[in-house]
């Protein structure tokens, strides 16, 4: 029997509208993709490997980065995944996630003691400022046609 | 006996399967609480902050980014404000479609919480993907959840253009309506997923987890005569006793709900609780059921008879009864809906004459209240904006809940890893949206 796919599903700095996108493609597609595919970390469906970034082939990736844990995060799952996809706008743009970084001077004092108590780093990234990224799924959400092209890559 | 040497550290920095991000952390010494966080830990996006200045109409589908799973929600909420500040009226078209639409958004958000968050629970499993396909209970669940899942996906797909961040919604009404014909085909879909709620109901009505707080709480939503989560006026019922009497009920305008709510800033957590005048509060399908059982669809009140018993309850853990509840009703008014349309009439949205206004829009997100308060310039474009979201007012009651939780479960002698798994589920229960919650910087009443 042929191996699985190992893939992993992260999310970041975001609203997590293409996890909702990724859920609802499980609808129609669970039957196939469960026989095909080990879900390695995905913490909407399970709370196995919340801990712990394993080995993956596949790690997809939706939001920006804001913080420098988020940032240490995002390197270990790069480390860990054969290939890393970002997933939707705020992970490919950075946007709207980081639309703090043109806020103006009022606003930007408004917002200071929060970025300050939680430690924020100074902009908001996105993922390709802080790792390779392999391939690119675009949209706010993410487009479902192209989500499932790359599937259909990975899974053959 | 207790064990007095009982001492551990609980830290859950990432709770599974919930909207977004909080974490826990719980100190025990001496098999004695000495402090317990619940913190929302989700990085805030500033959305308060990001819409002034922009053009009010262009508002809804900038704030439907707040949030993924009840996008739609932040986008009706927000078109409402924007509506009532340009004294928009909407037609009884657009209201119609806009329910349909948002029946949709209730069955597919509640079906995820209830089937892919809480189901495992229930069944001691990590995921709902590790159901047994040989089981034909568990195989059964399984088909349901993504079938019943399918069916509010489409709803709002067919009407709105995407169930995620829907994009003909607009203030004044659609940018492109939808198909009758489509609309039409939908109901035998809706009639094929009956039966699969009515299952669910009953496996949570038999579910016997129960957790009712010391204290007395005010449960509170929006009362409308058809149920319909997008209009009415606020209604407010306190408990009095633990057997889920409730009294001292209160109706209140819309607009004037901010009033009532107290922000209240919890240190530890990027997101701000609520009270409501003075007392916990908690929001969202307990809630409704709590205060306006009697105006749920006929044929969901024929067919949850039992189940509606147990209402006003309580007790937190039939946050969950509750919803399966409003997704059958989700579905019987969509039917109802179906039913009654002949045509689609093709109406172009109202259009708006830019002044200085305030707008104030309130509906009930999945999980609760949900407000928003528009202050726009002259120019047409925000001048300042407020948004309440329903997990924000959930908070204080969700750690109070957690801390009882705890304390009973070490008067038992209860293991680390057991008081683990018990807290998750209790939090699960309130289903609660860690991304809206995280999406503001404070809010202040006066």
């Amino acid at each position: 029997m042929d191996k699985k796919l190992r893939i992993g599903w992260f999310s970041f700095t975001c609203c997590e509208d293409s996890t909702i996108i990724f859920t609802e493609l499980l609808n129609t597609h669970y039957r196939d993709w469960l026989k095909k595919i080990e879900f390695v970390h995905a913490r909407v469906l399970m709370k196995k490997n919340t801990k712990e970034i394993k080995e993956m082939d596949v790690a997809f990736v939706e939001g920006a980065i804001s913080s420098d844990g988020q940032e240490a995060k995002l390197k270990k799952i790069r480390e860990k995944a054969k290939i890393l996809v970002a997933i939707g706008s705020c992970a490919i743009n950075g946007s709207p996630s980081n639309q703090r970084n043109f806020f103006n001077q009022a606003n930007i004092e408004e917002i200071k003691p929060i970025l300050e108590r939680f430690k924020y780093k100074e902009k908001v990234l996105k993922v390709s400022e802080v790792v390779k990224v392999d391939e690119i799924v675009p949209g706010c959400p993410m487009n479902e046609t192209i989500f499932l092209d790359l599937m259909k890559k990975y899974l053959i | 006996m207790h064990d007095p040497g009982n001492n551990f550290d609980i830290n859950l920095e990432e709770i599974s399967k919930i909207e977004g991000a909080a974490s826990l952390e719980i100190k025990v010494r001496n098999n004695k609480i000495e402090d317990l966080k619940f913190s929302i830990s989700e990085w805030k996006r500033f959305y308060t902050q990001a819409i002034k200045g922009k053009l009010a109409i262009a508002i809804p589908q900038l704030v439907a980014r707040i949030c993924g799973t009840c996008s739609n929600a932040h986008l009706l909420a927000s078109i409402e404000a924007v509506e009532k500040a340009f004294d928009v009226v909407p037609s009884s078209q657009t209201m119609l479609l806009r329910k349909l639409l948002y029946y949709g958004l209730i069955i597919r958000d509640h079906a995820l919480h209830l089937y892919v968050f809480s189901l495992p629970d229930l069944f001691g499993k990590d995921s709902i993907l590790d159901f047994d396909e040989n089981d034909p209970i568990q195989h059964e669940l399984l088909d349901d959840t993504f079938s019943v899942k399918e069916v509010g996906n489409q709803l709002s797909i067919v009407v709105g253009g995407r169930s995620v961040h829907a994009p003909q919604p607009t203030v004044g009404g659609f940018l492109k309506l939808p198909e009758l014909a489509q609309i039409k085909n939908l109901k035998n879909d809706l009639l094929n997923i009956r039966p699969k709620i009515l299952r669910l109901i009953k496996i949570y009505l038999e579910a016997k987890d129960n957790q009712v707080l010391k204290a007395p709480m005010s449960f509170a939503g929006l009362y409308s005569s058809d149920f319909s989560f997008l209009e009415g006026t606020v209604k407010s019922c306190t408990s009095t006793d633990p057997n889920g009497s409730l009294a001292i009920c209160k109706m209140i305008a819309e607009e004037d709900l901010g009033k009532y709510l107290e922000g209240i800033v919890i240190p530890y957590s990027h997101a701000r609780g609520f009270k409501f005048d003075g007392s916990l509060m908690m929001v969202g399908a307990l809630a409704r059921l709590n205060i306006s059982k009697e105006n749920l669809n006929s044929k969901t009140k024929e067919s949850a008879k039992e189940a509606l018993k147990l209402f006003p309850s309580v007790n937190l853990f039939h946050n969950n009864l509750a919803q399966a509840i409003e997704i059958l009703h989700s579905i019987d008014a969509s039917i109802q809906i179906i039913v009654g349309i002949t045509e689609i009439k093709p109406e172009a949205p109202i259009k708006i004459i830019p002044k200085e206004t305030i707008g104030i829009g309130v509906i009930e997100a999945p999980r609760g209240s949900l407000y928003y308060r528009l202050e726009i310039n002259a120019d047409g474009t925000v001048k300042k904006g407020e948004i309440i979201v329903p997990t924000g007012q959930n908070q204080i009651v969700i750690e109070r809940a957690i801390y009882e939780l705890v304390e009973d479960l070490l008067s038992k002698n209860t293991g680390q890893d057991k008081i683990i798994v018990e807290v998750e589920k209790l939090i699960r229960a309130f289903d609660p949206c860690m991304s809206c919650a995280a999406h503001f910087l404070k809010v202040k009443w006066k």
